[in-house]
């Protein structure tokens, strides 16, 4: 756990946390109010894992994600308005409202989804690092990922063929200990899931994933051996998700008490006090971040309400691409 | 012209576009040491290397995805799968991405990725290397589906694919690896929007693409001896499909059978058969047939497999049935 930050830095990190814990409850709120539909994931507790992660990666790299993403998209740079706008389903949303909470794609920042098919999102990831190796590129792609995915062939496809290929793929599993409601204990043989990793010969590490700066300092270690060409890295971040699955989960599987428990290392809270008491930061310094997140997610969800639907006349775009084709001869019999 | 085999074909077209743009790699299951299980990629790894003629793992999913992320990364990927069969196992990445990702993002990303695979039946394969899934895939909107039947479109289907903004999968019947023929010296990039006549007659419009092209010309040629004259359609793209030929065949001739080497249940041929009620019922003089493959996983043993296909016997009985019918 490294204790010397920058007041900057820290202040940085709160804001970015804070931003998606904030962001996710008004997502809640707007769920309940009928505003936002389909399926809902929320990040809550899991925010020092993409906010610590997001913090090595340059503008070129690139990122995967899950359906659980909106932390990550937010941590990334995707403005909170195009986020939220994405969530009602307005085309002015980060992917034209066509994706909604679980699809976030943004060009812009490289972000290649909110992929909903667990693991289905590693092959992209091992695909896009490829084609930077190809390019000669020192670049990282860093493949968000769950617990769940790790009983996916394509988690075991993915991290054999990027260690064979020694191609730079960042991947951080997210390990909050439940897939959707079934407890990892109750779905995998091995749960020391950095073990399964090192069976790839892949350096692997565990980490608090409740501690933005234990993410941070393995990501960066990660990240610079992996841009340095020594192939790919996997960090296993220990979380607890502290919302249901989705809106839909009546929370059958785990305690609450359980939930208690790890609420007490609340990654937001604990974070901010450590702030405080490092002298880094004053309860003034705080409540100014609150009200400034506060101001930024009003702001978004005036920017959705005020969004404006896709015509039905472009329902069918975009599913091929416009471009024109080049003539050729039509065949005809010999 | 020279002589030359469909397998030559697709090597020559891999060839010119693996010189023509290096951003194209291929990769798959044994395509470069072995020189892939049908031998079409024989020769690449030496001319190319081993960074752009790539063997993978057995692990469709993982080489699949990663040519969806290759493509999205700026480069032209060629994957191969071995068979259809096999790309079942890739399923996720090819109908839950690389068909959805340009949709889904609102236009932002689109995947420029081919995949050759070979199918369908005639070489005692059993049932789990000799299915016709191209019906499948082409039910799937955001992907292309292209049948190459003949030299010309092994030949040039590939270059045109990889031109191709979206997924493009290609279908290489296993039987026609070694089909022999001409091929004109400049043979080059062919369309793959249409569809072609490569048969001209008045009185039966024959619509088929892929492995049962040459048993349908088989038939048109039997049937011309007893003075039916078919027009026989090669789809050659099986999605989007080439309406405006078909229809303008049935429409000249007033009959039309379709043959597909898929199952009849939910297939292609009865997508061709829907879309004639639908748009050319009143030139229609007789009902529409199809010859297609018994309902059955296909059988191992020569006679029995034999049995399940269609045969050229079984179109020319359909077109019988359907002329006498109304004469």
């Amino acid at each position: 756990m490294s204790d010397t930050i920058e007041r900057e830095h820290g202040l940085h990190l709160l804001a970015d946390m804070l931003r998606i814990r904030r962001f996710e409850e008004k997502c809640a709120e707007c769920y309940s109010a009928g505003s936002i539909r389909g399926f809902l994931h929320l990040y809550i507790g899991e925010e020092a894992v993409a906010v610590g992660a997001m913090q090595v990666l340059g503008r070129d790299d690139a990122i995967v994600a899950t359906y659980r993403e909106h932390g990550h998209a937010l941590a990334r740079g995707i403005s909170m308005d195009r986020l939220m706008a994405e969530m009602y389903g307005k085309q002015e949303g980060c992917s034209r409202g066509r994706g909604g909470s679980m699809h976030v794609f943004d060009a812009q920042t490289r972000f290649y989804g909110g992929n909903a098919i667990v693991g289905g999102a590693l092959p992209i990831a091992v695909g896009l690092a490829l084609a930077d190796r190809m390019q000669q590129r020192a670049r990282v792609t860093a493949c968000f990922f769950g617990d769940g995915a790790v009983a996916e062939g394509e988690f075991h496809e993915s991290l054999n063929l990027a260690a064979l290929w020694k191609l730079p793929v960042l991947f951080l599993c997210e390990n909050n200990l439940y897939a959707m409601g079934t407890r990892i204990d109750r779905a995998q043989s091995q749960i020391d899931l950095a073990a399964k990793a090192r069976s790839y010969l892949m350096p692997a590490e565990s980490v608090d994933g409740m501690d933005v700066l234990a993410v941070e300092a393995a990501a960066t270690r990660a990240a610079e051996a992996v841009r340095r060409g020594g192939g790919p890295v996997f960090i296993e971040c220990r979380t607890y998700r502290f919302r249901a699955h989705s809106m839909f989960d009546a929370e059958l599987y785990r305690e609450k008490s359980e939930v208690e428990t790890w609420k007490t290392r609340d990654p937001v809270r604990t974070f901010t006090a450590r702030l405080l008491e490092g002298g880094l930061a004053t309860e003034a310094d705080v409540a100014a971040l609150e009200t400034s997140v506060s101001g930024e997610i009003a702001r978004a969800v005036r920017f959705a309400e005020a969004g404006t639907w896709e015509p039905v006349d472009d329902l069918l775009k975009d599913v091929y691409s416009p471009a024109p084709r080049r003539e050729a001869p039509v065949l005809g019999a010999a | 012209m020279a002589t030359t085999t469909y397998r030559e074909a697709l090597r020559a077209g891999l060839r010119e576009a693996m010189v023509k743009d290096p951003r194209v790699f291929l990769m798959g299951e044994d395509v470069g040491q072995y020189g892939g299980s049908y031998a079409v990629s024989k020769g690449l790894l030496a001319e190319f290397g081993p960074e752009r003629i790539r063997d993978t793992p057995l692990s469709e999913s993982v080489f699949v995805g990663a040519g969806i992320g290759a493509a999205l990364g700026g480069m032209r990927p060629i994957v191969e799968v071995m068979t259809v069969n096999f790309s079942l196992l890739a399923l996720d990445q090819i109908v839950n991405n690389a068909a959805t990702i340009r949709h889904m993002s609102g236009g932002q990303f689109n995947i420029p990725l081919v995949i050759r695979m070979a199918t369908g039946a005639g070489r005692q394969l059993a049932a789990q290397h000799a299915h016709s899934l191209e019906g499948w895939y082409a039910h799937i909107p955001g992907i292309r589906i292209v049948a190459p039947a003949t030299l010309e479109d092994a030949r040039g289907m590939l270059w045109t694919a990889l031109e191709d903004p979206d997924p493009v999968l290609i279908f290489e019947h296993q039987t026609l690896y070694n089909m022999e023929g001409t091929l004109a010296d400049d043979a080059g990039p062919v369309d793959i929007d249409t569809a072609a006549v490569r048969r001209q007659g008045k009185d039966v419009s024959l619509i088929t693409y892929g492995g049962t092209l040459g048993k349908t010309l088989q038939a048109a040629e039997s049937l011309a001896r007893e003075g039916i004259a078919a027009d026989v359609i090669d789809l050659r793209t099986l999605r989007p499909l080439d309406m405006p030929t078909v229809l303008q065949s049935v429409r000249k001739t007033h009959r039309a059978v379709v043959v597909d080497e898929g199952w009849r249940s939910g297939s292609l041929s009865a997508e061709i058969v829907a879309r004639l009620v639908e748009q050319a019922f009143y030139d229609l003089d007789a009902p529409v047939a199809r010859v297609c493959t018994a309902e059955v996983p296909i059988p191992y043993p020569r006679h029995l497999e034999e049995a399940a296909l269609p045969q050229p016997a079984a179109i020319v009985t359909a077109v019988h049935a359907m002329v006498t019918h109304h004469e």
